[in-house]
């Protein structure tokens, strides 16, 4: 294979799977800040309470690894009910800058935390045995473990769109982000449907954290390191879109793989500056609703 | 309330309403209060003139702050944007050849409130939550290309080499901090009167009802877009000054003058003193940064514990910070 | 009294707007004469207030023209429509919630008279604008709430300075929506009283469900049904028109459709 074939495949196959990883931390924070308004910028915290999680379990416990992943999603979607009902229900249609605040609060909280608890040191993680080393697809090999990321993360992608068409739940998500109200008048239970919609999302996130655990490093300030690519993703994507942020991953995990390699003097001063651009055109994101 | 309890007599008490209402711009004796302040704590602490030079500027970048947060109601997560440019410009200045620090602080912030211009263009189409995003994507880039562009900025490691000439050519920047002290309180001083009469201006009082409702000022022929943009970049402007000050007085410039950290952390100090109402800039700031310079010898981790915490507390509580707290008690 | 020649203060033409399959101004030829007090019924739905939103600039309108003392504003923004003279009040109050009444008030006077644009003299220094507001607070009977911050006053109150706060803009047209809506019926009287004072050279157009303050402010009214005008006429032609009580399905044409 030619060099140029090969190095835009290598950084295809990379962006893919930090994509993967990407969409699957922001999805959920895409649907509830469309749904509930509330700007949730402790997103990232779920992320990385998932990470904790399956590192800790793995490699203290000798968690095997779907075993570890289940319980960082579970943990995680558990967490995140406790702090619906405790703190963000009170503040859903409030003032922004009290969300704004109050998230910011809990990141440096996570931070501290985060310190406390697991040290300064970022958190390896060692995909098991049957995942790692290459996989020899013929005309290349890839590693293992980002193949998996791949496969797991399209695998989850299709079940989660499919679960929002074709279910009844996801009937009534898509309602409530379309119109609140509406949803409410006709019957839909919003406040319970808001913790669930918000158990799902974050435990989605844990599970993205978990899963690209090796390409987010898992250290106490990831929220806060992380913070601006999940909330690009979710602005170029659309605000409540489950389908924009997919795209928008992909569009950001493969610019920002391409740009690190190619031209790695510049690094990502160029998707911020076409994250900007984009936002120009499209002020709601590319499938927000106008 | 002032027609509360009075015989209503028509023209008497109306004329009492209005008189009232037109007088509010006057200054209260109780405004001297942090100016003496300041000049006490300059013959009273003389060894924490570094500290409170700090804190002067970083009072300006509130007061900043203040004006689109606070009185226009823009939330941004991305002031230290405007601080950062104007910290630059002026350290970059200083480390290639010309520290004259008035021009430079002149120029740093003119630059900074092009950059707020030309971002506000940008970011103050939309409202709520692209706006937040935008605001954050705008200082990051800048903290990025601040970055990358080391051969100018030092990139990393900060800017060295900063030589700033003495002011007026007759106050040398001394070790103690005297001068930069001095400096840094005019400035403020400057600065801080500008605010005052935008805030009690008719386009200061029209902020605050685009703040309080949007749809009402469009209804009354407002140019919403038009004021917006202009308080964007005044208070740009002024958060360059405010970056220049802590440069010049610091000879250093690093890459923290852009960060997330410092446009989070000056909501905080305008949280804690009272948002909307100038003086909250000048009781959250000190009480903020003394706190930070005891803690930081403890543990630098409880810190960003306890004031997380503080930020849940507060939302939790009521905002209004200390001044709201005043005003409650005073009830 | 308006003579054939005499070009009405307010006028759509033609005027169009759907959203996707849904026609909110079906082709609207309306006419606001000077001095009118004039009424836009029509059921939930019928597109009132969407033609409120077209009138002001608030939406924009796919086709059709809209003008104003004669001269074409379908294109122009919002604001430039009010410094012509077009004034509106809101289904649901949409004041400065914090800001006293005076305040509220003297923000619309402050934009008219274009002293909001001074960035540096305090407002005080403007003393003028502060005393008409004033003036119209009192005039309305509202003299007594000047510093009270708006949301601590009666809903009925709070109406009122809606109305106060359109008239600061010294309008030619007034467009009243729903200025009843939400007050409770003691305060209703305040209200009325208030729109029949208006002084006589504003038109106002009135948006309402409620039949007995529509007959009783009223000299002429217009049905709206599903983005079109149905029937127009004075009140005693209305109230017997066949088509009118169609519309309003078994809901008596006297008397109250409040829900």
């Amino acid at each position: 294979m030619s060099d140029t074939f090969s190095a835009v495949v290598s950084i295809g196959f990379h962006g893919i799977a930090f994509a993967m990883v990407l969409y699957l931390i922001s999805v959920g924070l895409s649907v509830t800040m469309g749904m509930m308004g509330f700007v949730n910028l402790a997103h990232g915290v779920f992320a990385m309470l998932g990470g904790y999680v399956l590192t800790s379990l793995m490699n203290r416990l000798g968690v095997p690894f779907a075993l570890a992943l289940a319980g960082a999603a579970v943990a995680t979607a558990v967490a995140s009910v406790l702090i619906e009902r405790l703190l963000y229900r009170r503040l859903y249609g409030g003032d922004e800058l009290d969300q704004v605040l109050l998230t910011m609060g809990l990141i440096f909280m996570s931070v501290a935390g985060a310190t406390y608890f697991w040290g300064p040191v970022q958190q390896p993680m060692f995909p098991p045995r049957w995942l790692s080393g290459q996989i020899d697809f013929g005309f290349r090999s890839f590693p293992g473990y980002r193949s998996f990321l791949i496969l797991c993360g399209a695998a989850l992608v299709t079940v989660l769109w499919l679960g929002l068409e074709r279910t009844s739940f996801g009937v009534q998500i898509r309602a409530a982000v379309d119109n609140l109200r509406m949803a409410q008048s006709v019957g839909i239970n919003t406040s319970r449907l808001f913790t669930l919609t918000f158990a799902l999302g974050s435990g989605l996130a844990g599970l993205g954290g978990a899963l690209g655990a090796d390409l987010l490093a898992i250290n106490p300030s990831y929220a806060l390191d992380n913070l601006v690519y999940f909330l690009i993703v979710v602005a170029v994507g659309g605000l409540g879109s489950i389908r924009g942020p997919f795209f928008a991953a992909l569009l950001l995990g493969i610019a920002d793989t391409g740009f690190k390699y190619l031209l790695p003097e510049l690094g990502a001063f160029f998707i911020y500056a076409l994250t900007m651009a984009i936002l120009l055109w499209r002020p709601r994101g590319l499938f927000g609703r106008v | 309330m002032a027609t509360e309890g009075l015989v209503r007599t028509g023209i008497s008490a109306g004329q009492e309403a209005i008189g009232a209402f037109a007088r509010r711009h006057r200054h209260h004796p109780l405004e001297a209060l942090p100016w003496a302040a300041a000049v006490a704590a300059f013959a009273v602490f003389p060894s924490y003139l570094p500290l409170g030079s700090q804190i002067l500027a970083t009072i300006l970048f509130a007061l900043s702050a203040d004006l689109v947060l606070g009185y226009a109601g823009i939330v941004t997560l991305g002031h230290a944007a405007f601080f950062g440019t104007g910290a630059y410009t002026a350290g970059i200045l200083a480390a290639n050849g010309w520290g004259e620090p008035i021009t430079g602080l002149l120029a740093a912030t003119a630059v900074a409130a092009l950059v707020g211009l030309l971002s506000g263009f940008v970011v103050l189409r939309t409202t709520g939550l692209a706006l937040l995003m935008q605001t954050l994507v705008v200082a990051t880039l800048l903290h990025e290309a601040a970055n990358k562009a080391s051969f100018i900025t030092g990139g990393d490691d900060g800017l060295q080499g900063m030589d700033v000439w003495p002011i007026f050519g007759l106050f040398r920047f001394d070790l103690f901090g005297r001068t930069a002290y001095v400096y840094c309180l005019v400035v403020l001083f400057l600065g801080w009167w500008v605010a005052r009469r935008v805030v009690h201006s008719p386009f200061g009082r029209s902020l605050t009802g685009i703040r309080e409702n949007v749809l009402r000022m469009h209804a009354i022929g407002a140019p919403v877009v038009r004021r917006r943009l202009v308080i964007y970049t005044i208070s740009a402007a002024l958060a360059g000054t405010s970056g220049a000050l802590i440069a010049q007085t610091t000879q250093f410039v690093g890459l923290g003058t852009l960060s997330l950290d410092r446009s989070g952390g000056v909501l905080i100090m305008l949280i804690i003193g009272g948002v909307g109402r100038i003086y909250g800039a000048f009781i959250g700031v000190p009480l903020y940064m003394i706190a930070q310079d005891r803690f930081s010898e403890i543990q630098p981790v409880y810190w960003y514990f306890w004031i997380g915490l503080l930020m849940v507390l507060v939302v939790r509580f009521g905002r209004g910070g200390v001044l709201g707290l005043f005003d409650r008690l005073r009830r | 009294m308006s003579s054939a020649l005499e070009e009405p203060a307010l006028e759509t033409r033609a005027l169009c707007k759907s959203f996707g399959a849904l026609r909110v101004a079906d082709s609207i030829d309306f006419r606001l004469e000077r001095g009118a007090r004039h009424a836009l019924i029509g059921p939930n739905g019928a597109g009132k207030t969407s033609f409120v939103n077209l009138v002001t600039g608030a939406l924009r309108a796919d086709a059709g023209a809209i003008l104003f003392d004669g001269a074409e504003v379908t294109n122009l923004p919002q604001s430039a429509r009010v410094k012509r003279g077009l004034a509106r009040t809101f289904q649901v109050t949409a004041l400065f919630r914090r800001l006293t009444a005076l305040e509220n008030v003297t923000l619309a006077i402050a934009e008219r008279e274009a002293v909001a644009d001074d960035f540096m003299w305090p407002a005080g220094r403007h003393r003028h604008v502060i005393e008409e507001a004033f003036a119209l607070l009192e005039a309305l009977d509202l003299g007594e709430d000047a510093l009270r911050p708006v949301n601590t006053l009666a809903y009925g109150r709070q109406r009122l300075i809606e109305i106060a706060v359109a008239l600061g803009l010294a309008p030619k047209v007034l467009l009243l929506d729903e200025p009843a809506a939400g007050v409770p019926s003691s305060e209703t009287g305040l209200v009325i009283g208030v729109v029949e004072r208006l002084p006589p050279d504003i038109a106002v157009l009135i948006i309402d469900h409620d039949m007995d303050l529509v007959f009783r402010l009223a000299r002429r009214i217009t049905v709206m049904v599903e983005g079109r005008i149905l029937v127009e006429g004075p009140p005693e032609a209305i109230a017997k028109d066949p088509q009118v009580r169609q519309v309003y399905l078994g809901e008596r044409a006297q008397g109250s459709t409040r829900r």
